[in-house]
């Protein structure tokens, strides 16, 4: 090592010192954030582990019997494992498909509502249900499809049909959770586009008018053409969540007559670990799948996102 | 764009439909709402035989009465109130704490720190080992359990560290002249100036603490400290109300009119506050939207 680099490292050093030690107060700050990270976030990364192991309660994960990748032969070979995938991901697909397009049609509407107060009304009371409890959400539901006394089965009777219990049943329990989700956020989702939608130039707007276009023609070839990014934006980061489906949606809305077509991954995770069987290893090998996934899904989409915007976008 | 705007005829019946369709938003984000708590007052009867649930039929209050005959309720109210006022004041101190930290580029380490906090939101280690981790804690069947594992949301984090920094730092830098340490900056200067962000985050935290309710069914047992929602939801799953309510059970099954009573007692906090602070909500969403 020659005495230049020497001289130049400790001249960085200390100046490192230096920054640092007018620091210490910063670090001094975080270090109760670091330590609830650590607890609540990288002790449990750390037992993953036990993906890995024969867990017993009794011997600790440490002490447990190390199995390979037992745990996750047997899930892939296990049927309910598939089938949580193929609902999760068919949940997600109509989600996407059906549920997407929604609040981007609703801000546009709601930008053409040319008296403010109504539209400032319609805007809050659309929020309002993004604020209450999936619990509560779970209940109007129950109540509205209930059997005997919900309006939908009361309006089904009344048209002489056969009421149906609808929350209890496979073919419709899909389109319950897409739609109770398209009804809770919708108003709150379409914030984003209203915001890019005032961000478009008004100079478009009034040449275009001059130019005799009228407001469908504004709506199609200035508008959207201005929300457009924001628009891919969106998509991606949601298509980046694929395996993510709210749980406090699915946990209070599903129930046993429902498990052929909704039960998530992280339903039948907590179903083999903690619900029924107790099976600790298998629900944590479960989970470091779909985890995984995850992580390379929400990563490379974040990067076409800032691809796409120049570095604006993404979500850091 | 409403500016010299000549209405034609076309325009005024393209509005008119909007409107009513836009009224159709409302009525249907408004009347699952409205049904509730109608039917929450209204006989059995009259609940079943109107199409649509318009107006009650008098008021009977047999069901809230059922509700409140113990004090099962009152108890998971001050449960609730307990986790959401402790839980929020102590989110915020951190949450503060974090995103300020993480604001400051010039210190050495920050970009090893922004990344100990965002690869949490990239990753997560699934239920079953935080579960586990909650129990060796010996957090178990206490309120604690839904306050200290859920302290800080990195989301919530980085929106306030990207208002922070959009805090012209010359701020900072005459701060620094007149012999502000940081933690004098960041108490007398920095919270200060950020009473929005601040507002708007704390709401987040309030409505947060105040809707779980799945991770209070997993983590408590003793039904004396379940929140409102737990016990909402285990109403509504009926095969468990029994157990839940009343130690006889000879009791009948809770009734539709019970279920809405309780929908109604637990949302109605939320639903009372929420016009006059959603403009805070609103105005956060957009902070969130600056990206630093």
């Amino acid at each position: 090592m020659t005495t230049r680099s020497v001289k130049s490292r400790r001249v960085s050093r200390t100046s490192f010192r230096l920054r640092a030690g007018k620091c210490w107060q910063l670090y001094l700050l975080f270090l109760p954030v670091a330590v609830w990270y650590i607890l609540f976030c990288y002790v449990p990364m750390r037992d993953i582990g036990i993906a890995f192991r024969k867990f017993s309660v009794i011997r600790g994960i440490a002490g447990s019997p190390w199995v390979g990748w037992k745990n996750f032969e047997q899930m892939f070979a296990a049927p309910m494992f598939w089938r949580a995938f193929r609902n999760t991901l068919i949940i997600s697909m109509e989600n996407l498909v059906i549920g997407f397009p929604f609040p981007i049609v609703f801000a546009l509407l709601v930008n053409e509502i040319p008296w403010p107060k109504y539209k400032k009304g319609v805007q809050t009371i659309s929020y309002l249900p993004h604020f209450i409890s999936w619990s509560v959400v779970g209940g109007l539901v129950y109540m509205l499809f209930s059997l005997n006394t919900g309006t939908v089965n009361n309006i089904i009777r009344a048209f002489g049909g056969t009421p149906r219990n609808f929350t209890g049943m496979n073919q419709y329990f899909r389109g319950i959770v897409v739609g109770s989700g398209i009804w809770k956020d919708m108003g709150w989702s379409a914030i984003v586009y209203l915001a890019a939608i005032a961000g478009v130039d008004e100079q478009l707007y009034e040449a275009a008018y001059i130019d005799g276009a009228n407001r469908w023609n504004r709506l199609w070839h200035i508008t959207l053409p201005g929300i457009r990014s924001t628009i891919s934006v969106m998509l991606i980061l949601q298509v980046g969540n694929l395996l993510n489906i709210n749980f406090d949606q699915i946990y209070i809305l599903v129930n046993d007559m429902v498990l052929e077509t909704g039960e998530t991954l992280d339903y039948y995770i907590y179903r083999v670990g903690l619900y029924s069987t107790n099976n600790f290893s298998q629900a944590t090998a479960v989970g470091l799948i779909k985890a995984l996934i995850g992580f390379v899904m929400v990563l490379g989409t974040n990067l076409i996102t800032k691809k796409l915007t120049d570095g604006e976008g993404g979500i850091w | 764009m409403s500016s010299g705007r000549i209405i034609g005829k076309r325009e005024r019946i393209f509005d008119g439909i909007n409107a009513i369709l836009m009224l159709l938003v409302i009525l249907v984000t408004l009347y699952p709402f409205w049904y509730v708590i109608v039917a929450s007052v209204s006989s059995i009867s009259h609940v079943t035989n109107s199409v649509v649930l318009l107006w009650p039929d008098g008021l009977h209050w047999e069901s809230y009465q059922q509700i409140f005959r113990n004090n099962l309720i009152p108890v998971a109210y001050g449960n609730t109130l307990f986790i959401t006022l402790m839980g929020t004041l102590m989110s915020m101190i951190l949450t503060c704490v974090s995103a300020f930290v993480l604001s400051r580029k010039e210190m050495p380490g920050h970009t090893l720190l922004t990344v100990f906090v965002v690869f949490t939101m990239l990753f997560n280690a699934g239920l079953v080992p935080f579960y586990l981790q909650v129990r060796d804690l010996g957090l178990l069947n206490t309120r604690w359990s839904l306050i200290f594992p859920f302290l800080i949301s990195t989301y919530n984090t980085i929106i306030m560290r990207n208002f922070f920094q959009a805090i012209p730092n010359d701020l900072y830098e005459a701060a620094e002249i007149d012999g502000c340490s940081y933690w004098k900056y960041f108490t007398r200067i920095l919270l200060q100036v950020s009473t929005p962000v601040l507002a708007t985050i704390t709401l987040f935290y309030l409505v947060r603490y105040w809707n779980a309710y799945f991770y209070s069914i997993l983590f408590i047992t003793d039904r004396n400290k379940f929140p409102i929602q737990a016990i909402l939801r285990q109403i509504l799953m009926s095969s468990e109300f029994q157990t839940l309510m009343y130690d006889d059970a000879t009791q009948s099954m809770p009734s539709e009119m019970l279920k809405c009573a309780m929908i109604v007692i637990s949302a109605l906090p939320i639903i009372c506050v929420y016009p006059f602070l959603q403009k805070y909500f609103v105005k956060g969403i957009m902070v969130g939207s600056l990206k630093g």
